[in-house]
């Protein structure tokens, strides 16, 4: 880690360089299960991120206090309290949310960024970044979910924003757009397969982008000296 | 392997991907003829446009991967897969249900797991299977043999059809596939017997298929001849279908087909010579294709039978594409010499 920008390197690091949905590839199971839409996908990512920052601060603030050979029983109970108290906070303010993301709200517990974050950061480092790391990596969960909702939404049944209602209240139900009524929909996007298929689109997507990035620096390490030269 | 060995001198004739490749698409021509005289223009509509999605989706990928064109192109396979996946969808298909079939077929299956040779599905089946999946309707809505056979729908009709999103007297033209009729009708509580009363049926499956499978046999019986194919491919998968079919008819033929039926119905005959032995998806030893195919038999009549989809060639043929790496490895050949696993 560089010590000059220790913040932009947990931010880079969380959203891009080390993104959970799309590097580590942890927490498949929630990511293809729930993201047939963007509301769900979303609802889910806010879920993790909130959990992921409160756990990362607990977690480091109690570093002190944890004994290294019970370390692991002790995050997984800081992990399910905090996980228990987000559940019934969704339950109580979004219930037709809760109704639909059901089983992997209580599932976040076993997601292994959590469990994964705290054992290799948050046990590690200061409150001061471990907070910042969870929200990170949380944020980076949520822009895959939310990337890959849109692509499955979108292919499967035309629209983008469908049930935004459940989240935002029936304001928000001017934000669902529909394309065409002709539209046919790849029904194939909305099936298990289809999410595989798009996540594998999304890391190969990443993929292109670091190495278009990689060349150009390369390049540009390459014309430095004759730069400098002139 | 086949080492046809007479006289001296042993000369090797190699046989390059490309005429490999435009043998297998002589032996496609007598059932494509067929299917043509069955149900008309719409055939040709399918073929036209499989077959240039197929080349230009090629050619694109080849580019952005880098790859020099003029050769790949001429190895034909990428022909052969269009012009197979052309011939299972259903004839007068919107044009866009062969673009996204081709897609899934040559980008995804077949280019991004590393061209021609890499491919571990086979690319004509995962096309299938996409639209089969994901477009219901359209794929089950095969046209009726003596309504759309050749002439009676118009060619300007057929354009319409394909390009403009559906002429009006369609619904009438179409109906169920037989086995998607015997399924329905089974769960009604019908007997096969009172099934096949139904004007779809014919002399043994559903009218014109016993002629579209027996052209499809001819081309394949051509290509075991010429040793472009082995015999064990289609062999193991017609025994293995015709025997689990057996075992259920025998028991009960009031509510389960009889093999025939099962042989001549769907594209079995055409799975089994062209489809199930493509050369690069397929088991490569002799003992391996026989596990191959016979499991591809068995799967096809399972999901046939028990399953959600009338047909099942496709679904079988990628399910047993997962087992070829482990059959290849557990069945080689026993070198001349050394004993083999099992001390024989």
């Amino acid at each position: 880690m560089s010590a000059e920008h220790p913040y932009r390197e947990i931010a880079f690091n969380g959203l891009w360089q080390n993104n959970p949905g799309l590097v580590q590839l942890l927490g498949l199971c929630p990511l293809m299960a729930v993201t047939t839409n963007i509301v769900n996908g979303l609802g889910l990512g806010i879920a993790t991120l909130l959990t992921l920052a409160t756990t990362n601060l607990l977690i480091s603030l109690l570093r002190p206090f944890i004994r290294e050979e019970i370390r692991i029983p002790a995050f997984v109970l800081i992990i399910a309290s905090t996980v228990t108290a987000i559940e019934l906070l969704i339950h109580a303010y979004f219930s037709e949310l809760y109704a639909v993301l059901g089983i992997f709200i209580p599932l976040i517990v076993t997601n292994c960024i959590i469990i994964g974050r705290a054992e290799a950061y948050a046990a590690k480092n200061p409150p001061k970044y471990a907070w910042l790391d969870g929200l990170m990596m949380g944020l980076g969960f949520t822009l895959v979910l939310v990337a890959l909702g849109a692509i499955r939404e979108f292919l499967a049944h035309g629209t983008l924003f469908s049930q935004a209602h459940l989240m935002f209240g029936e304001a928000a139900r001017g934000l669902s757009l529909h394309l065409s009524d002709n539209f046919k929909g790849l029904l194939l996007a909305a099936l298990p397969p289809g999410a595989f298929i798009s996540l594998g689109f999304l890391v190969a997507g990443k993929n292109y982008i670091d190495q278009r990035r990689a060349a150009r620096a390369q390049q540009q390490a390459l014309l430095k000296p004759v730069s400098d030269a002139i | 392997m086949m080492f046809g060995t007479k006289t001296s001198p042993y000369m090797h004739a190699p046989q390059s991907v490309g005429q490999v490749m435009a043998q297998v698409i002589y032996a496609l021509v007598p059932g494509t003829l067929v299917l043509l005289w069955f149900f008309g223009w719409g055939v040709v509509t399918n073929l036209l446009l499989g077959l240039g999605f197929a080349l230009g989706l090629e050619a694109l990928m080849l580019k952005l991967r880098q790859r020099p064109l003029i050769p790949f192109l001429t190895d034909y396979s990428a022909l052969v897969t269009g012009w197979l996946l052309a011939v299972a969808l259903p004839p007068y298909a919107p044009w866009w249900l062969l673009l996204i079939a081709m897609v899934f077929a040559i980008v995804i299956a077949k280019h991004l797991y590393g061209g021609l040779g890499y491919n571990p599905f086979n690319p004509a089946m995962v096309g299938y299977a996409a639209v089969l999946v994901s477009f219901p309707i359209e794929m089950t809505s095969w046209p009726t043999p003596e309504l759309t056979s050749i002439g009676n729908i118009s060619l300007s009709e057929t354009l319409q059809q394909v390009f403009l999103g559906g002429i009006s007297t369609w619904d009438g033209l179409t109906q169920a596939t037989p086995l998607d009729t015997i399924k329905t009708h089974l769960r009604l509580g019908e007997t096969v017997e009172q099934i096949r009363q139904g004007q779809a049926f014919g002399w043994i499956a559903g009218q014109g298929w016993e002629w579209v499978s027996l052209a499809w046999l001819a081309g394949g019986l051509w290509l075991i001849y010429r040793k472009i194919i082995s015999w064990h491919i289609p062999v193991a998968l017609i025994a293995a279908l015709a025997g689990m079919s057996m075992m259920f008819w025998l028991i009960n033929p009031h509510s389960y087909s009889s093999p025939l039926f099962h042989l001549v119905s769907g594209a079995t005959i055409l799975g089994a010579f062209f489809i199930a032995t493509d050369p690069v998806s397929a088991s490569t030893t002799p003992l391996g294709k026989l596990l191959y195919a016979g499991g591809i038999g068995c799967f096809t009549y399972i999901i046939r039978v028990w399953g959600n989809y009338p047909d099942a060639i496709a679904f079988a043929v990628l399910i047993m594409n997962m087992a070829v790496p482990l059959l290849d490895t557990y069945t080689q050949p026993r070198v001349y010499g050394t004993k083999g696993r099992f001390g024989l």
